[in-house]
């Protein structure tokens, strides 16, 4: 197994009204690839800045951070951003689709940045519409879309260069239950398919889908915990049923 | 499990072994769990009660069957715990308290019982979202809503341990 990222006393602050706000403060990570990992913790806990930083939308005031085998903290910023293009697909909260964009455009604009022909990157955008159920949207613009078309859209656009790891930071955030329902399937699908995923959720369904858990307080991860390896099934069965086994 | 046994009963009569399929059926993964031994312990007490009536069967091959019919008094009871709203009892009561009793005694940090809780309720969550996933790739029938309503009510309940952490953190330091 590989690694995928590797943060070492990683810190971001900044600057709060009377003293600096510690969004991120020394945190050590690592994370392997094909692993599923849920971070979660009150709001302000500095969840969200962590995985901006791992991200590289924002950078990070001291520590170290290696994403694949580069040392990214060291990158300038033009080359980071070059690595990842390829290395990285970011979810959002609010989707952040081109708007003028149709859905395929949007799925296929990040592969045609890194220098895909166009034709393979229209096959590409349209293969990931299809398997994420809504290649029957491809030539439609954002507005007419719902939310959980929207963030499929998202997601295939994460995936179009095949990332070493995708991001995603509150993903079901602005999702009607139905739709998290599906987005969650989604996510079960791609961690199953080997995706090496990280996700920031307040949702613990969201979070469940992964197999292991980061909890964090005041910028600092407090918490490691593996969530397989629970009860065997029939006494969880019986549990949920409230009966005796 | 009575009332739901007497239920089923009362759409048509049948034995102990007909009985278990059908609840199996109606329950989907849950119902794997259903300990044969209790429909009949069950099924006894239920007559005794005058809830139901058993009749035996005799069969030409096998031994005589005893088939279990619902009497007036029991669709009475199956009308009755249709239309109950109550909601079974919740670990609520009982965990808040052990929180009371952890900062009261001292022996225990309500904090970090606070966290060991919601460790435990995640991984069920996980292990009930994986059985659900299974569920609808395998296209599997009803049972996997009642695996939904269990992933939603462990989620509510690991947001009500959010609101229990927010509340007792460093009140007792």
């Amino acid at each position: 197994m590989s690694t995928v990222v590797r943060a070492e006393g990683l810190r971001r602050h900044f600057r709060g009204d009377a003293e600096p706000v510690r969004a991120v403060d020394g945190v050590d990570l690592v994370v392997e690839q094909g692993e599923a990992v849920s971070i979660m913790g009150p709001s302000g806990c500095g969840k969200s800045t962590l995985l901006h930083l791992l991200g590289g939308l924002e950078r990070p005031d001291a520590g170290t951070l290696i994403v694949g085998d580069q040392a990214v903290d060291r990158l300038s910023e033009a080359s980071w951003a070059r690595l990842r293009r390829r290395t990285i697909g970011f979810v959002f909260q609010a989707f952040h689709l081109v708007d003028q964009l149709t859905a395929v455009e949007n799925v296929e604009l990040p592969a045609l940045l890194v220098g895909t022909s166009r034709r393979a990157a229209r096959r590409r955008a349209t293969e990931l519409l299809d398997r994420l159920g809504v290649v029957d949207r491809a030539g439609h613009l954002p507005d007419r879309l719902s939310g959980g078309e929207l963030q499929r859209v998202a997601l295939a656009r994460a995936l179009v260069n095949e990332p070493l790891m995708v991001l995603a930071d509150e993903p079901t955030g602005n999702l009607d239950s139905q739709a998290t329902g599906e987005i969650l399937q989604l996510f079960a699908e791609l961690r199953d398919t080997g995706q090496t995923l990280v996700l920031v959720t307040h949702d613990a369904r969201v979070a469940a889908t992964a197999e292991r858990l980061l909890s964090m307080r005041d910028g600092a991860i407090v918490e490691d915990t593996r969530l397989d390896g629970g009860l065997p099934q029939q006494t969880l069965l019986a549990q949920l049923a409230g009966w005796e086994a | 499990m009575r009332e739901a046994m007497l239920a089923l009963l009362a759409k048509e009569p049948a034995h102990g072994y007909e009985l278990r399929q059908r609840l199996a059926a109606a329950l989907g993964p849950v119902g794997e769990v259903v300990n044969p031994g209790q429909v009949y312990v069950t099924l006894a007490r239920l007559e005794r009660a005058g809830l139901v009536r058993g009749v035996q069967v005799a069969q030409s091959a096998a031994p005589d069957k005893k088939v279990y019919e619902v009497t007036a008094a029991g669709r009475e009871e199956v009308a009755a715990w249709l239309l109950d709203s109550s909601w079974p009892r919740v670990a609520q009561v009982e965990f808040h308290l052990k929180l009371v009793a952890a900062a009261g005694t001292g022996l225990a940090d309500p904090v970090a019982l606070i966290d060991a809780q919601r460790r435990e309720l995640m991984r069920r969550l996980r292990d009930v979202q994986r059985l659900a996933e299974s569920q609808i790739a395998g296209d599997d029938g009803d049972g996997v809503l009642l695996l939904e309503g269990s992933a939603l009510r462990l989620q509510a309940d690991i947001r009500w341990l959010e609101a229990c952490e927010t509340r007792w953190t460093g009140r007792t330091r």
